[in-house]
């Protein structure tokens, strides 16, 4: 709350600052006589670059409270507790601070820790010494910034080029806002992965065959340490999305694009995009519901009638069917761009030799078309192992490795899901190993991406 | 054919001629055009395959869901006693009369106006107090006299009701109470139900109960992390787009932003979510299950999108404009910002719409930061529990109670509305603003 006022009165005083400096250098102009390029600059820019520079300083300290300050005021609150008392792990420092939060702001009438109505009081104490600090921090820096700027408003000054200068510092920190979450992506992955390996050997996460993360409440239970191989999610992920899906989605996505770009009159062309692209804009949540309430059952029926006694409801077949129509329009859309790209020569001179049309796309727009046919096709690949909902809703937990599509399997997205939406325990091997999974899959659907692309895009150049 | 298959027969040849007339030749072709056929036939297949799939996944939730829409209500009239709302009628003329009927026993005054539904008086929803409750405050002079209303059923006679129960199945597999079937036909007989339009399901938040859950606390939900998306995906995503494509020099820098822009776009959705719960939520501490770090998260997961919509859109400006508008002397800045991407806006506005379409039906990352929360309230800011439409989706498909499935489908089908119309607009303003150049 603090924060919002401090933020606002930031605001506040850089719009003054602006409409002073502006007013300043109106005056300049008025003193010159108005004689054109007596002063250098607009009014405006000279505002605008008093402004800019009263508000980015004050702006980057107040965010810089935003994101780190509970750290700093969480660190301070335990330090105020002798080391006796301090809790062991992380789980209980979360657990005490969330009651010392719930206890500050009203919402929670009794505590159970008896240290949290001790730390109540010292963490008000610090949030709001910590939050007047940064306010007058940042606006002892806007005032700074307002009056050195202020100061060097002259006729002379350029202030047009000056705001320019910061217009494009503004454009180069939108634009490594995306190597930040790059690296964000990368670090917190490795990060976590980091300490999950220290308890996991890396060989057993990537080659065990066993894959039961249930840790046991009390250590010395059987099974304690639950087992870590992966195997049989990486089986999972590529036996849905990799096979079944792509065993549905190969065959109906390139024949959709070849009727579509070769058969299809312009006006049914019209109509049937569209309809293809409004299967990949139907949010995944909504095929997950179709594949479990509606497709699941049929599946099991399927197993059924073929003679299957304990047929699975949630089957392998049921989510990739309908992950496969899902990557459909991935795979027509690159699709339908490799044969477009063939150039018409080729598709004249096999028509003009006498070859039926299924002939020519078959012998020699296909094969021309290849490397942007399978770029797109891992591309669609790489899209389907990432895809989390269709999984968790129509695919199991059981960790099996089967090749039978009517059983049970698990993927990584489903697991990364189940182990992180349950009670979070934090620093077990349980919780630490979705961040292992999501470094794989990081890596995997990164690997398919760069060679993908390298493919398409050696294609396109020979024929560019 | 037979007369293009007639040569001279007196130059002299290595190779007889095709006959195309020939039995043979002719069977071929006719093979020739028979596979032709086929494949086209294989690719109209193809297409049909897709289309029907997508019609039948409408069909069929349409189907369902369509009933979520309605409620069925049941007559009771009640008898606003004073004695059993536990109010003295004085101090409710008085100046705190509001506030004395906003503590009154409705419970115990709706529980002696059902009696009169005889054997089926435990068939009103849990909730159908909050009926009288509404109705008194809003009229308090009906203290002490009767009045007819309408309140909701519970959830399995209001499925009956719909016809959604097959009451010729055996009573083990069809999923409803022989008593409650008795109840429900004992009220049609009384003429007590009627169907209305479910006010309930557009403005409630979540609940236990299916005859009073509703979307409203998702759709707000929707609505706060949305904007908090659009506020920082929209500004970041069109101004490095104006970088790249104006101002980068080229070299290093340039070349890995673009690269993490294009490996961004790739990566999938859950990452995101991984990277929202280890960096926002454990490290920097920012609060769970808010529509802040949901909108943060998304924003991070469209800004690739926005960017490259941006990129081509940008592009896509003559050079003769940028030109035109340095000739006469405005700096680089200014032919940018008041000429370029002004040009530009009906592309970008397109992308960004279709990213925001995306980030509105994203799931996956918001169940790792939490917003999976069950949320009985409309959320009250962006930095207090909220759940978003998708979530809502997929919280109600997990429950077990069959009153959810029809209020899962119809969520979905509110959230394809939404959808559809973001996308026509997307097309219309492509279609509408953008220039061939």
């Amino acid at each position: 709350m603090m924060l919002l006022i401090a933020l606002l009165l930031v605001i506040g005083l850089a719009g003054l600052a602006y409409l002073v400096a502006r007013a300043r250098a109106g005056r300049m102009i008025v003193a010159a006589g108005g004689k054109f390029g007596a002063v250098h600059s607009r009014p405006v820019y000279h505002g605008a670059y008093v402004a800019v520079l009263a508000l980015a300083p004050a702006l980057i300290v107040l965010a810089g409270w935003g994101i780190f300050g509970e750290r700093v005021v969480v660190s301070q609150v335990m330090s105020a507790l002798p080391a006796a008392q301090q809790p062991v792990d992380a789980l209980d420092r979360a657990a005490l601070m969330n009651e010392v939060r719930g206890l500050v702001a009203g919402d929670l009438p009794q505590a159970f820790n008896p240290l949290a109505p001790v730390l109540a009081p010292i963490y008000a104490n610090a949030v709001s010494n910590g939050d007047m600090l940064a306010g007058a921090l940042a606006v002892a820096l806007l005032l700074g910034g307002g009056l050195w700027g202020y100061s060097r408003i002259r006729p002379d000054f350029r202030a047009r080029t000056a705001v320019e200068a910061q217009v494009q510092a503004v454009l180069l920190l939108a634009s490594v806002v995306a190597i930040l979450t790059t690296f964000g992506i990368v670090l917190s992955l490795i990060f976590e992965s980091i300490r999950f390996f220290g308890m996991v050997s890396p060989i057993e996460f990537l080659t065990g065959l066993q894959w039961s993360p249930q840790t046991a409440l009390r250590a010395d239970q059987v099974g304690a340490s639950g087992s870590f191989g992966a195997v049989p999610l990486f089986w999972g992920t590529i036996f849905i999305g990799a096979i079944i899906a792509m065993l549905v989605a190969i065959p109906l996505g390139l024949l959709s694009a070849i009727y579509l770009t070769q058969y299809a009159a312009p006006s049914l062309r019209r109509w049937l995009k569209p309809v293809l692209e409004l299967l990949a804009g139907v949010p995944t949540v909504v095929y997950g519901f179709f594949a479990a309430l509606t497709i699941a059952p049929l599946v099991r029926q399927l197993a059924v009638a073929l003679g299957m006694v304990n047929a699975s409801a949630d089957s392998a077949l049921a989510a990739g069917l309908v992950m496969g129509i899902m990557i459909i329009p991935f795979v027509s859309s690159m699709a339908d761009d490799a044969l477009t790209a063939v150039p018409r020569a080729m598709r004249d001179g096999s028509l003009a030799m006498g070859a039926t049309m299924s002939e020519t796309v078959k012998k020699v727009m296909v094969p021309a078309a290849l490397p942007g046919i399978v770029g797109g096709i891992l591309l669609a690949v790489s899209r389907a192992i990432g895809e989390t909902m269709i999984v968790v809703m129509a695919a199991g937990l059981a960790a099996n490795l089967t090749a039978n599509p009517f059983d049970s399997v698990t993927t990584v997205t489903t697991q990364i899901v189940a182990l992180l939406t349950g009670d979070q325990e934090f620093d077990s091997p349980k919780t630490l190993s979705a961040f292992a999974l999501g470094l794989v899959l990081f890596c995997m659907t990164l690997v398919l991406n760069i060679y993908a692309l390298a493919v398409v895009k050696r294609y396109r150049e020979a024929y560019d | 054919m037979a007369t293009i298959a007639a040569p001279p027969a007196a130059v002299p040849q290595e190779r007889q001629p095709t006959d195309w007339a020939s039995r043979d030749m002719q069977a071929r072709i006719a093979a020739r055009y028979r596979a032709e056929r086929n494949f086209r036939r294989m690719g109209a297949g193809a297409l049909l395959v897709a289309a029907g799939f997508l019609a039948f996944l409408l069909f069929t939730i349409v189907r369902d869901g369509w009933t979520g829409f309605l409620r069925t209500e049941a007559r009771v009239e009640v008898m606003f006693d004073a004695a059993t709302l536990g109010v003295d009628p004085a101090t409710v003329r008085g100046p705190d009369g509001q506030a004395v009927l906003a503590r009154a026993d409705y419970i115990a005054l709706m529980n002696q106006a059902a009696e009169q539904l005889g054997p089926a008086s435990d068939t009103l929803s849990d909730a159908a107090w909050l009926a009288l409750r509404d109705r008194l405050m809003a009229d308090p002079t009906l203290l002490g006299r009767t009045e007819v209303l309408w309140v909701p059923v519970r959830s399995g006679i209001d499925l009956l009701a719909k016809g959604k129960y097959d009451l010729d199945a055996p009573v083990e597999s069809r999923g409803i109470s022989d008593r409650e079937v008795s109840d429900w036909r004992w009220l049609e007989g009384e003429g007590r139900l009627r169907t209305v339009f479910n006010q309930a399901f557009i403005g409630n938040a979540d609940s236990t109960e299916p005859e009073l859950a509703g979307i409203g606390g998702a759709a707000l939900g929707s609505l706060f992390t949305l904007l908090v998306t659009i506020l920082i995906a929209f500004p970041l995503g069109v101004l490095s787009a104006a970088w790249l494509e104006e101002f980068a020099p080229r070299g290093r820098l340039a070349e890995i932003i673009e690269l993490s822009i294009n490996n961004l776009a790739a990566v999938p959705s859950i990452i995101f979510g991984l990277l929202g719960l280890a960096f926002f939520l454990n490290y920097a501490g920012l609060p769970r299950s808010s529509p802040l770090v949901g909108g943060i998260t998304l924003a991070l997961m469209i800004m690739p999108v926005i960017v490259i919509a941006s990129r081509v859109a940008i592009q896509a400006v003559p050079p003769s404009i940028r030109d035109a508008a340095l000739g006469i002397g405005a700096s680089p800045i200014q032919v940018v910002f008041q000429h370029v991407v002004p040009l530009a806006l009906p592309g970008i506005m397109t992308g960004t719409i279709i990213g925001i379409a995306r980030a509105l039906g994203e799931t996956a990352p918001l169940l790792l930061i939490g917003m999976r929360a069950f949320v009985t309230d409309t959320p009250q800011g962006i930095a207090a529990p909220a759940t978003v439409l998708p979530m809502q989706v997929f919280l109600w498909s997990d429950d077990v109670q069959r009153g959810f499935v029809e209020k899962t489908s119809a969520a979905i089908i509110v959230l394809l509305i939404i959808l559809i119309a973001m996308n026509s607009v997307a097309i219309y303003l492509r279609n509408r603003f953008e220039r061939r150049w």
